[in-house]
């Protein structure tokens, strides 16, 4: 144990004190004061995690133990953090691309009302605050709890134009979706609960969850795999509950970069990373992990080729480079999916980033059929966009190369089937970011003559972070160059080794021959290039700029899923709920109950009837009972 | 200690008939309010045992004494009474009575009520709060009301009254049934074995009359109602301290007394529990009355809880001991946030409503976090309640069935939040109209009460370890209590 | 004398009782019918009695008393009861200019 590590919950400490600066003090702060705050207590938060960094990187690693959060019977759920490998690295994309974003926000949203501004920040750093815990957490519960935290900070930022009922809707569904998940992800830790009494990760004396996997049946482990996962589509965007990531766009475009793109929809695939030993124990998962994540990476780079938004472009790509991630998980590729994290995180905040300084000068205009020729206009975001858009298609020696290539091989090694959908989704990926990128800054301009008039480059506030991540994505893959382009300098791979080290002892070291690799290396090397090239010949003369037909139209309607979950979710819940409240709760339940005070009513009604007054009837009716009694008793006589 | 803190309120409330100008027995209300408060922390905080039991002959022919005292659930249901009435005395200050004086008696002797429910230890005096706690509320209901307050009340007190008479029907068998004819605590927990259809028959009874009180589906159709039409400090007092009673009853009177058939007809409640959370999350779906939203909501948060009794664990009982606090609290902040709106409003109509995070942002903040704690969020109060409960039955043993019902279950999370989130929507978010146009944000004593309830909600949240140590003496002794009897 | 006859007797006379209770309407006659079957029991008691004594007197010299006792407590209460009614019959008479029973149904309003 060491003194800084002891330190650690500094990191969430900067970030919950900002929040409640801001979102106290909102109405005397001035715009530049609070920027200050809020992105301040990221970059310190940056600070302390370069310095977990640089002690975990010297091999020392521990938990800092907080308090007790809930002790009853056996179960003890230490607040605690963990720093590791896994979660320093996650701190650094966190804090580092967090604090690069805040920047970015302080001009991007400068034409708000100052409280409202200081409300927009203290979401900001209530969102970091959460997604340091969920990387943090030394268990499953303190992990839930930043997991919770970033679906309640995405709802409240997706919704922070709060006036707009459709924005409102569109964070209401992701809330919800997400909930779908957590119920997953609940219910998996409730089974641990009841299987190993315990729900921290992993315990000196190797009384954690992950030090007793041996202590599970197959059943057990594929069903706390398989629920955890549940929690992992919801809050990652895998199908069946990808939908309200697109729909998410609603919020401010940093917003989208933070959230939906770098780091919260990530907290899936570090959930994964996290329990990588139960994964890999469970082969039934990993082919629902592989597939799943291979279906939705193909399934939203379809939706993603016929999109008109800027951003719905950018937030199915999302989508789909997630799937990606998973498809690495479920193959086993660990590092692979963690490197993918890190690279998208640089390269996906980039576009976002690009696309917010974009809208910003287009005044909030964000169809790209009324864009075009904005490279003359827009000189920095131009490079820097088309830096993101050649890092993402996965040319070499861009960053989303490496990553996305390290992924591929593994696929191709647990199956040939995985590796050939994979490359096919990635040239998907290259035409339909080059048709987004050639659509946007090639050609002619086609907006109106008072926005060609306001055209304007954002001023450096909003573009020091584009270059900074620009470089990033450029030279972020250098830390994971493979084995056979350059003998031991994937560096990432042998800094994160400890973590996955139990793992990769379970799973059979396959290698795949040099020749095979090189070869899978250049097929998706020069389909992207050539996807590329088609993509822009294409795009920069003749934008799509009509209505699509046909097959099209689905696509852009994105396959009608959301149409289809409607009818089959959305319209029977209402109907249940109505029919419960206006049949069922009135007409039965009620009923019933009104019934039975009206039927005492009733009969009194009748009884009554007996009192007539009359002297004799009474006598009469007692005379007749009295020999009713008396008959009985002779009969009831043994 | 006990004695205190039931002769307070009953003796001021007495006094309070007497007080005719408004704002001197409003005062008087809060001060004596306060003074049971202080009271109900000093009971939480003493170290001396001796001060937390009392007992007195009361009626020694029929073997019943005045026996009072404080357990850690005890404790902490009177705390909960303690806060809620001078939180429900600051909040409606600004509300206007007819004959304030007999308004505010009524409220007190409630609360006496109400106390004495939570610290009788003999059966016949619980007997006795119970109704004394029932009566006032009757007559707030039927005077103060609304519309429909006639039939309502009426209604309300009938079924009531029915489950009532039930439990007391019940208490005289078993007290029947005692070895020394004594209606004490103690000699209930020592009944013999009784034959199983007895214990049927017995735990029927006392099912019922607590059931009607949480209240449990199918038996929960005087709620909504009653929480629509009373004034709203009463429904405050029925919703965030009157139900525990039911919660608590059973966990007093019925499961350790009758440990075996709990056992054996568990499930039967369970089911009803589980049922009961699912539908009234549906129903609460369709509401457009926010007084009726929440009524539904409570109605499920109850479920919860009787389901983690019936299928019970030491985690599970924890979680309903904490939770039984933890929604006191929150269906207070909720219901003052709609008394706010009606108050300004005029009406409690979701659909009629829109756009009040911009005329009163702090009434929104506020509002969210209570609709967090509404939805168990972690770092609220009711996360914690609500992990420890479906934890619990999910890994409770003493049912078959126990995975079937935390799966099910948890299902109304995800329905909590469609409604929870819908209801802010509706009411917060989205553009003014011109109801809403000339809202503004709410008064200091008001801000006070919700930031006090909120400032709690998320301290309990973060660190619920102070609670959780209270009650725990009491769930191990309750737990072993029905092991006693059960293999 | 058997006992039977006795028993016989009393019967008889109560049943006329009962049948004239039910059957007449006039207040009077109700009551005399009344009287007639307290007066039943009391010679059925009275009966019972002797009997009792002739079987029991010579061992316990007081066998068979109190049921004359009772015959007296009964004739006592009998002639309060009709200071009583008779006093509710002249009042009704005052009232109503009748008095048939059945004009009494009226409490019932």
């Amino acid at each position: 144990m060491n003194n800084i590590i002891d330190l650690a919950w500094l990191v969430p400490l900067f970030p919950l004190a900002g929040f409640l600066l801001n979102g106290l003090f909102r109405n005397s702060l001035s715009r530049p004061l609070t920027g200050i705050i809020g992105s301040g207590a990221v970059l310190a938060s940056f600070v302390v995690s370069v310095l977990l960094f640089l002690e975990v990187k010297k091999g020392n690693t521990g938990v800092a133990h907080l308090f007790n959060f809930i002790e009853v019977d056996k179960l003890t759920i230490p607040f605690a953090f963990l720093v590791d490998q896994l979660s320093s690295l996650f701190l650094l994309i966190i804090t580092g691309v967090g604090f690069l974003i805040h920047v970015y926000s302080a001009a991007y949203m400068k034409e708000e009302e100052p409280p409202h501004f200081a409300r927009y920040f203290s979401y900001l750093n209530l969102f970091v605050f959460s997604m340091l815990l969920l990387v943090m957490g030394s268990n499953y519960i303190v992990l839930f709890i930043g997991w919770e935290g970033v679906g309640l900070c995405s709802y409240l930022l997706i919704g922070y134009w709060f006036k707009n009922t459709e924005y409102n809707n569109a964070a209401k569904k992701a809330f919800i979706m997400n909930r779908i998940g957590d119920l997953g992800f609940l219910i998996a830790i409730f089974w641990m609960i009841a299987k190993l009494g315990t729900v921290t990760f992993s315990t000196p004396d190797s009384g954690g969850v992950l030090d007793k996997v041996g202590d599970l049946t197959a059943v057990d482990i594929t069903g706390i795999t398989l629920l955890l996962f549940v929690g992992a589509t919801g809050k990652s965007a895998q199908i069946p509950l990808y939908t309200w990531l697109p729909d998410a766009m609603a919020g401010p475009t940093p917003v989208s970069a933070l959230i939906h793109a770098a780091t919260m929809v990530t907290a899936g695939i570090y959930m994964v990373a996290r329990s990588n030993i139960l994964y890999t124990s469970s082969a039934i998962t990993q082919t629902v992990v592989a597939g799943i994540g291979l279906a939705t990476a193909i399934l939203a780079a379809t939706i993603a080729l016929k999109q008109n938004d800027i951003k719905k472009v950018l937030a199915y790509s999302t989508v789909s480079q997630l799937g990606y991630m998973f498809l690495g998980l479920g193959v086993g590729a660990y590092t692979g999916a963690v490197f993918h994290v890190m690279t998208h995180a640089f390269f996906k905040a980039l576009l976002f980033l690009g696309a917010g300084s974009v809208i910003h000068a287009m005044h909030h205009e964000q169809d790209i059929r009324k864009m075009g020729g904005l490279k003359r206009y827009l000189p920095i975001t131009h490079i820097t966009f088309l830096v993101g858009c050649i890092a993402i298609a996965g040319i070499p020696p861009f960053s989303g190369f490496f990553s996305k290539d390290e992924i591929l091989a593994a696929a191709y090694l647990r199956n040939p089937l995985y590796y050939v959908l994979g490359a096919a989704g990635a040239l998907l990926t290259a035409f339909y970011m080059f048709r987004l990128y050639a659509t946007t800054f090639l050609g002619s301009f086609r907006g109106t003559e008072e926005q060609k008039h306001h055209l304007h480059e954002s001023p450096s506030l909003m573009t020091i972070p584009l270059i900074v991540l620009a470089v990033l994505s450029v030279i972020g893959g250098w830390v994971g160059i493979p084995e056979v382009l350059m003998h031991g300098a994937h560096s990432l791979g042998d800094f994160l080794a400890p973590v996955f080290a139990a793992s990769a002892e379970k799973m059979e070291a396959h290698s795949i021959s040099h020749s095979t690799e090189y070869l899978l290396m250049g097929v998706t090397v020069i389909g992207a290039a050539i996807a590329i090239f088609v993509a822009t010949a294409r795009y920069r003369r003749n934008p799509e700029l009509g209505e699509p037909t046909g097959f099209g139209k689905i696509l852009a309607n994105k396959w009608y899923v959301d149409e289809f979950y409607q009818w089959l979710i959305v319209r029977p819940v209402n109907w249940l709920a109505k029919v419960l409240n206006s049949f069922v709760e009135k007409e039965f339940i009620d009923w019933l109950v009104n019934g039975v005070g009206k039927l005492v009513n009733y009969s009194s009604r009748q009884v009554r009837l007996l009192q007539s007054g009359q002297v004799g009837s009474y006598v009469l009716l007692m005379v007749l009972s009295i020999l009713v009694f008396l008959v009985l008793q002779f009969f009831i006589k043994k | 200690m006990p004695v205190l803190l039931i002769v307070i309120p009953l003796l001021s409330g007495l006094i309070a008939f007497l007080v005719k100008q408004e704002k001197s027995v409003k005062s008087w209300a809060l001060l004596s309010s306060i003074v049971s408060l202080v009271i109900s922390v000093m009971a939480l905080t003493t170290k001396n045992d001796s001060w937390l039991h009392y007992n007195l002959p009361w009626l020694p022919e029929l073997g019943s004494s005045f026996n009072v005292g404080l357990d850690g659930m005890g404790k902490v249901l009177c705390l909960l009474t303690g806060i809620s009435f001078p939180v429900i005395f600051i909040a409606t200050w600004n509300n206007s009575y007819r004959k304030p004086n007999n308004f505010f008696a009524l409220m007190l002797l409630s609360q006496a009520g109400l106390m004495g429910v939570f610290v009788a230890m003999d059966a016949l005096l619980f007997y006795f709060f119970w109704e004394l706690a029932l009566i006032p509320v009757y007559f707030l209901c039927s005077q103060w009301g609304g519309e429909r307050r006639i039939p309502v009340t009426f209604k309300f007190f009938i079924y009531t009254f029915v489950g009532s008479l039930l439990m007391l029907v019940a208490i005289i068998f078993l007290y029947f049934q005692t070895p020394d004819k004594s209606f004490s605590i103690d000699s209930f927990y020592a009944v013999a074995q009784m034959s199983p259809g007895t214990q049927a028959w017995l735990f029927v009874l006392l099912f019922l009359a607590f059931a009607i009180k949480m209240p449990i589906f199918p038996f929960h159709t005087w709620q909504p109602d009653t929480y629509e039409q009373s004034p709203t400090a009463v429904t405050m007092v029925l919703s965030a301290v009157m139900v525990k009673m039911g919660v608590f009853g059973i966990l007093r009177w019925l499961v350790p007394v009758l440990p075996t058939a709990s056992f054996q007809f568990g499930d039967n409640p369970a089911t009803l529990c589980v049922v009961g959370m699912l539908y009234a999350s549906f129903v609460a779906m369709q509401q457009d009355d926010l007084k009726r939203l929440f009524a539904y909501s409570s109605i499920a948060h109850m479920g919860l809880m009787g389901l983690a009794i019936f299928v019970p664990s030491n985690m599970g009982m924890q979680g309903v001991m904490i939770q039984m606090f933890n929604h006191g609290i929150n269906i207070l902040g909720l219901w003052i946030v709609v008394e706010l709106i009606e108050r300004q409003m005029g009406t409690r109509k979701m659909s009629e409503l829109g756009g009040l995070a911009q005329k009163a942002p702090v009434l929104g903040i506020l509002l969210v976090v209570l609709a967090l704690a509404n939805v168990a969020l972690p770092l609220t109060n009711a996360f914690i309640g609500e992990f420890l409960m479906f934890a619990g039955v999910f890994t409770s043993l003493a049912s078959k069935y126990h995975y079937i019902f935390a799966v099910v279950g948890a299902i109304s999370i995800i329905l909590s939040a469609v409604y929870t989130f819908n209801m802010i929507q509706k009411v917060f978010f989205g553009n003014t109209n011109s109801l809403t146009a000339g809202a503004r944000d709410i008064r200091l004593n008001e801000k006070l009460v919700l930031s006090a309830l909120v400032v709690m909600i998320i301290a309990i949240g973060v660190y619920p370890k102070p609670l959780l140590e209270i009650t725990q003496g009491a769930v191990d002794t309750l737990i072993s209590k029905m092991m006693i009897k059960n293999p | 004398m058997k006992i039977e006859y006795y028993i016989v007797l009393s019967i008889a006379l109560f049943c006329i009782g009962i049948v004239g209770v039910l059957a007449r309407r006039n207040a009077i006659i109700i009551f005399m019918c009344i009287e007639l079957m307290l007066n039943a029991v009391n010679l059925l008691l009275v009966a019972f009695s002797k009997m009792h004594h002739a079987a029991k007197g010579a061992e316990v010299a007081t066998a068979g008393v109190d049921g004359q006792l009772f015959v007296f407590f009964i004739m006592v209460v009998a002639a309060a009861e009709v200071s009583v009614g008779l006093a509710i019959i002249v009042m009704m008479y005052r009232n109503v200019h009748s008095v048939d029973v059945n004009f009494l149904n009226r409490l019932k309003h």
